[in-house]
């Protein structure tokens, strides 16, 4: 009992174990409130619950690159492209109507795996020729990456299914799964379980566990002679190097292993949604997760996570629900004239907010950012770096003097 | 004694600018080994073609024996050569520990699984290496800064810090670029302690210096550029007295 009390007290007041501990307990009970609060009609949200732990699996990796490592990724959804394409001809029919004529149906469990090493693969092929730039040139041959990767796999024709893009690809299977109350059922044992979209909680504690498990790996990497490395090089690359580190295999790695956990997203996404397409690739979904990360906190995963969480609720429940909620609360102050269009080019309140949705995004964003310029829950490295001012003599030019 | 560094004919072009032509010497195992000039003679141009921050436009660099003429820094590192800045250059935002930690990287076995897991091989190697990084930040004056961020030591501190760092590396030979630089006497005389500390630990010595009380006391040998070439080396005593030594550094008498 004590050594729990000590472990209680010597965490308590460390805001990255309170918000790891309110995370795992919002995330074990959120189906159950979820159903609850919906009178058992929760699904829906739980399954976007799940999609935003896509997101969340996106946010830790490109933490790695952008927040430990200090290399700016613009491109890092081609990656996430790659392990759902990975996964989407390894487990469905699609190489069967290829050249190759024969159908893979690797399991999930394996397949995600496949996803990963492929993205990590990518990651390194492309970091080779490319980490020797540094700072705004890496920037832009990620972005040009970015924007390569979807085309590509839009215009291999037969090989990723064109513009259709790739369907009915496998989903998860296990040799069985628990029911319970959050599926509105009694407690029993369900053998050779399939994850269907009438199941989305299944999928929704599938990814809980993926998120734990990479959560897991990427704190021992930071807390390793790899993190502390990725420090140094994010400081003073110079410095690193004299002190024997090998800046561009460190760099490698950390852009292998962001590349690794998007691909790892990427095949879960490919296996939830059953279905892929060169259209839920673009840009859009590379800046989001790196607002995620700069909103949440450069450098810290628990951050990282948290801003995550943040912006995929605005994101895709706020702004989506935000019409309907401005017409309900315009009716109920009975200000009902509001809703209706006019003939002088109002289109009623919803329409309103609906058109308006990213400029509030991007007011929701930028009020955020002045408010918390360190991020939700920043590192603390990062808090440092905002607040104090550089002494003058830090300050001088630092590149070698001849 | 035999030579742990040979420096030959070493060149070093920048476009039209010859910032070192054709230097040529050798620094003993054990010895203090020191380099003057004056400014802008190219000392840490060739410190930094030692070190493989710059690849020599022409001539050799050997190392024990093996060749490092054109190995990136951290080959050169892991060679056995560590060197601080003249302008300090430490991971500010890491404590003092991690500056002297993260010295250690190139000695280090854990491989990316290790990490990964946590495996007890590397709980035991972080735990030894914690350990040793603790004894050199001793051997600095540091210990009890071990857990500030790096910026927010004092300038002495902070070059010292630096030097923990590159014993850290467990070097062969240790280049220190303008260590005394901006010292009070009392602090060069910690410094020359330090340097003494160092050599009875095995460790070759070989410094920019602009302080000549330091230089004369120090070193047992010098070498002497200007305008990127050598213009004279030997003991102490004779460089100090040698006409284009004082001609350098005073210009000509008329």
């Amino acid at each position: 009992m004590t050594t729990v009390r000590n472990f209680v007290r010597s965490n308590v007041r460390n805001p990255n174990a309170v918000a790891y501990f309110l995370m795992a307990v919002g995330a074990l009970f959120f189906p159950a409130v979820v159903q609850f609060a919906t009178g058992g009609s929760g699904d829906y949200l739980v399954g976007l619950a799940a999609d935003g732990g896509i997101y969340m699996l996106m946010a830790i990796g490109l933490n790695v690159v952008v927040g430990f490592a200090g290399l700016l990724d613009l491109g890092y959804a081609a990656f996430f492209a790659i392990g759902s394409y990975t996964y989407a001809l390894v487990a469905s029919n699609h190489l069967g109507v290829t050249p190759i004529g024969h159908s893979l149906h690797v399991p999930f469990w394996i397949a995600l795996f496949i996803g990963m090493f492929v993205a990590a693969t990518a990651g390194a092929l492309l970091g080779a020729p490319t980490l020797r730039l540094r700072g705004d040139y890496l920037a832009i041959v990620t972005l040009g990456f970015g924007e390569i990767v979807p085309r590509v796999f839009r215009n291999a024709g037969i090989w990723t299914g064109g513009v259709p893009g790739i369907s009915a690809l496998d989903v998860p299977t296990l040799p069985g799964w628990v029911q319970g109350p959050w599926v509105g059922q009694d407690f029993g044992w369900v053998p050779d379980f399939r994850f269907t979209s009438a199941n989305l909680t299944a999928y929704y504690m599938l990814m809980i566990i993926l998120i734990a498990f990479v959560v897991i790996l990427v704190h021992n990497l930071y807390n390793s002679r790899l993190g502390r490395a990725w420090m140094a090089v994010r400081e003073d690359e110079t410095a690193a190097a004299a002190s024997g580190v090998n800046t561009v295999s460190v760099k490698l790695l950390a852009f292998s292993i962001g590349a690794a956990t998007s691909g790892f997203a990427g095949a879960f996404y490919g296996a939830k949604l059953s279905y892929v397409s060169s259209e839920n690739f673009g840009f859009i979904v590379s800046v989001t997760v790196l607002a995620m990360v700069v909103l949440g906190g450069m450098g810290n995963i628990p951050g990282a996570m948290l801003g995550a969480i943040v912006l995929y609720f605005i994101l895709f429940w706020l702004l989506p629900n935000a019409p309907g909620q401005m017409q309900g609360l315009a009716s109920s102050l009975g200000l009902d004239w509001l809703n209706q269009s006019n003939p002088n080019g109002w289109p009623g309140i919803g329409e309103v907010v609906s058109r308006s949705k990213y400029v509030i995004f991007g007011l929701i964003l930028v009020g955020i950012m002045l408010l918390r310029p360190q991020g939700l829950l920043p590192s603390q490295i990062r808090k440092q770096e905002l607040t104090h001012e550089e002494p003058e003599a830090l300050a001088a030019p630092r590149q070698l003097q001849a | 004694m035999s030579a742990i560094l040979r420096v030959g004919g070493v060149t070093k072009r920048f476009g039209g600018l010859v910032a070192v032509d054709n230097v040529t010497f050798e620094v003993e195992e054990g010895e203090v080994f020191a380099l003057i000039g004056p400014n802008g003679a190219g000392k840490t141009t060739l410190f930094n073609c030692v070190t493989g921050f710059y690849k020599p436009t022409l001539g050799t660099v050997t190392f024990r024996d093996r060749n490092l003429t054109g190995s990136p820094p951290h080959r050169t590192a892991k060679a056995g050569i560590a060197r601080t800045f003249q302008n300090i250059r430490l991971f500010e935002y890491m404590s003092a520990l991690d500056n002297v930690r993260l010295g250690h990287h190139c000695r280090m076995h854990s491989k990316l699984w290790d990490s990964l897991f946590k495996t007890p091989f590397e709980r035991s190697e972080e735990k030894r290496i914690t350990e040793h990084s603790m004894e050199l930040l001793k051997l600095v004056g540091l210990e009890r800064q071990s857990e500030n961020y790096a910026r927010n030591l004092a300038y002495g501190q902070q070059r010292r810090l630096e030097i923990a760092r590159a014993l850290a590396t467990d070097p062969k030979l240790l280049l220190l670029d303008e260590p005394a630089a901006g010292f009070n006497p009392q602090e060069k005389v910690e410094l020359m302690a330090l340097v003494q500390t160092i050599l009875k630990r095995g460790i070759t010595v070989f410094l920019i210096e602009h302080d000549m009380k330091v230089v004369m006391q120090a070193s047992q040998r010098i070498v002497v550029l200007d305008h990127g070439e050598k213009i004279a080396e030997g003991p102490p005593v004779e460089v100090r007295n040698n006409p284009r030594v004082i001609e350098a550094y005073l210009g000509k008498s008329a």
